[in-house]
């Protein structure tokens, strides 16, 4: 059945047609509505889930990790410093192997005080050992949502399901919603290995000499190694349920292109329309578009890329002092596959600043004129 | 690609009309993409929401800057400066307004009283009155899409308090929307 519906609503129906069962989550700005969309469908009986209200983003991660361990399904979402409070949380949850899953609806980090989206949030988690998918469209979010569960339950590795704030989540366009007896089929009910049971008592995560824990981690890197091939698969079962996939690294018009932009999120989308508005002009320009930050899909993107074509990454995210995160990952990706060229980063859309056509066209413009600065940021659409 | 940009004031409704218009599209059989203005939203600010309509998926996720179609909540606006750069040369325009409005140059203005609308159907209260779904009406037939039964079915769907009375207020601009000499 198709529908018109937001970013949000595509969320939360997918947490439902999931059937989790414990959610927890504190509202913030532009996340709210996903938190009173799950509140009212368990309120109503339509989700069987337990919804815990809290104080704080610290305990919904908190009590979603109890929740977790006892082998149930869970789900959380926030944004910005609500993220950033869970920070702590958050390698407990990938540490103790739980398969938690968690939307971002990605809003700049203040201070200034801001609601509106960039990466920041999200990107900052980089290093907490949650997988991370960013969304294009609505239509991206309700499949991703469902397959993260069964991407993260395999792996025993939680994962964030991250869109920008307002661009997506409150935008409202057409999304195939699956049936819920084919969801169930594809996504059968968590059976979780290790879980804590009264009846046969286990300690999880306890105090852990040095003798064992390199090995613990040892084994989350190895989860984060096998991820690639878990996802294809994942996403292989999907596509053969509802017709519908995904690459980690999506293609247009990328392999003849003279002029490559790497782009993820919303910026991404309004890249595509740029490109097919730049190629009926003749001009030779191609975007890849970067599903995962974690694990980052090096050779996806190393085998969709060839020399000589001059490359620029788009990033609404900012680590000051370095860049662009995306730029700093395509450089690692790339020159561990031995690539030689520069990468040019560009900076744009910080603070849910619009990141429009003409931007893209003018980023276009730097790159096919070699223009654009190789060795320092190009910022795009700052104020003078 | 059509653009559409919605203009009223905070507690007018401009951000769940151009969700009505886009489910009305869609209904169609159109793609469409509708979103507000990410701002802070206060009752009696400026408020802009915006719609798109394609027969083709919509990847252009930036904001509308010059929009083919102005649909005014609140006659004033049309005369604050940052009203005309907002819409095309040529842009149509459709307002509610109880008396033939000031025309600007370059534009094609359609008009109703929606304000009157409103209150023969208790839409809203005498100090706000929603004015929202008169003006879908009032679109519906000066552009002669969506049709009239798309923006009934959709005002059905996503209004649920006082359906009734909306459905007779889309009716009623339907039939009293005039365009400006």
């Amino acid at each position: 059945m198709r529908q018109v519906i937001s970013g949000n609503e595509a969320a939360s129906l997918a947490v439902k047609l999931a059937r989790v069962q414990v959610i927890s989550a504190y509202p913030i700005t532009p996340q709210t509505t996903i938190a009173e969309k799950l509140s009212e469908i368990c309120g109503s009986g339509e989700l069987a889930a337990r919804f815990v209200r809290v104080e704080s983003e610290h305990s919904a991660m908190s009590t979603l990790i109890g929740a977790a361990s006892t082998g149930v399904r869970t789900f959380t979402a926030t944004s910005a410093q609500g993220l950033a409070l869970m920070h702590e949380p958050l390698f407990w949850a990938s540490g103790a192997r739980l398969p938690i899953v968690m939307v971002d609806v990605n809003r700049a980090m203040a201070a200034p005080w801001t609601i509106w989206c960039d990466q920041t949030d999200s990107v900052a988690q980089r290093d907490t050992g949650w997988l991370q998918f960013y969304c294009w469209s609505n239509q991206e979010i309700i499949d991703t949502v469902i397959c993260a569960f069964k991407i993260a339950e395999k792996l025993l590795v939680p994962c964030m399901v991250c869109y920008d704030g307002f661009f997506i989540s409150h935008t409202y366009e057409p999304v195939e919603i699956p049936e819920q007896k084919d969801v169930d089929e594809f996504l059968p009910p968590r059976n979780a290995e290790y879980k804590l049971d009264t009846e046969n008592p286990h300690t999880f995560s306890g105090g852990t000499l040095p003798n064992y824990f390199m090995e613990f981690r040892y084994k989350l890197q190895r989860a984060f190694e096998r991820a690639p091939e878990v996802i294809a698969r994942v996403y292989g079962e999907y596509v053969q349920c509802f017709d519908r996939t995904y690459d980690s690294v999506e293609s247009y018009a990328a392999d003849d292109a003279d002029a490559v932009l790497v782009a993820s999120g919303s910026a991404a989308s309004t890249v595509w329309h740029t490109v097919k508005a730049l190629r009926d002009q003749g001009r030779k320009v191609g975007l890849l578009r970067i599903r995962q930050l974690r694990p980052f899909p090096a050779a996806e993107l190393a085998a969709k890329i060839h020399p000589p074509q001059r490359i620029g990454v788009l990033d609404r995210n900012l680590s000051p002092g370095t860049g662009g995160v995306f730029t700093q990952e395509v450089r690692a990706a790339l020159h561990r596959d031995g690539h030689t060229g520069r990468i040019h980063e560009f900076i744009a859309g910080l603070g849910g600043r619009d990141i429009t056509m003409n931007n893209i066209i003018d980023i276009y413009d730097r790159l096919e004129q070699k223009t654009a600065n190789a060795s320092a940021i190009n910022w795009v659409g700052l104020n003078p | 690609m059509t653009e559409l940009t919605f203009f009223g004031r905070g507690g007018q409704g401009a951000v769940v009309a151009s969700e009505i218009l886009g489910e009305a599209y869609f209904r169609d059989g159109y793609f469409v993409q509708s979103f507000p203005s990410f701002g802070v939203e206060r009752r009696g600010a400026p408020v802009t929401a915006f719609l798109r309509i394609d027969k083709e998926f919509i990847y252009l996720r930036s904001m509308i800057y010059q929009a083919d179609w102005g649909l005014v909540l609140a006659a004033d606006i049309m005369q604050a400066p940052t009203f005309r750069p907002a819409v095309k040369d040529g842009a149509r325009v459709v307002v509610n307004s109880s008396s033939p409005p000031v025309a600007l140059p370059g534009l094609q203005v359609a008009y109703l009283d929606a304000t009157a609308i409103a209150f023969k159907h208790k839409l809203g209260s005498q100090a706000a009155p929603l004015v929202n779904t008169a003006l879908l009406g009032a679109f519906a037939r000066v552009n002669g899409a969506p049709g009239l039964d798309s923006v009934l079915a959709a005002v059905e769907q996503k209004v649920p308090h006082n359906t009734t009375q909306n459905l007779e207020a889309v009716r009623d601009a339907y039939d009293s929307v005039k365009n400006l000499e």
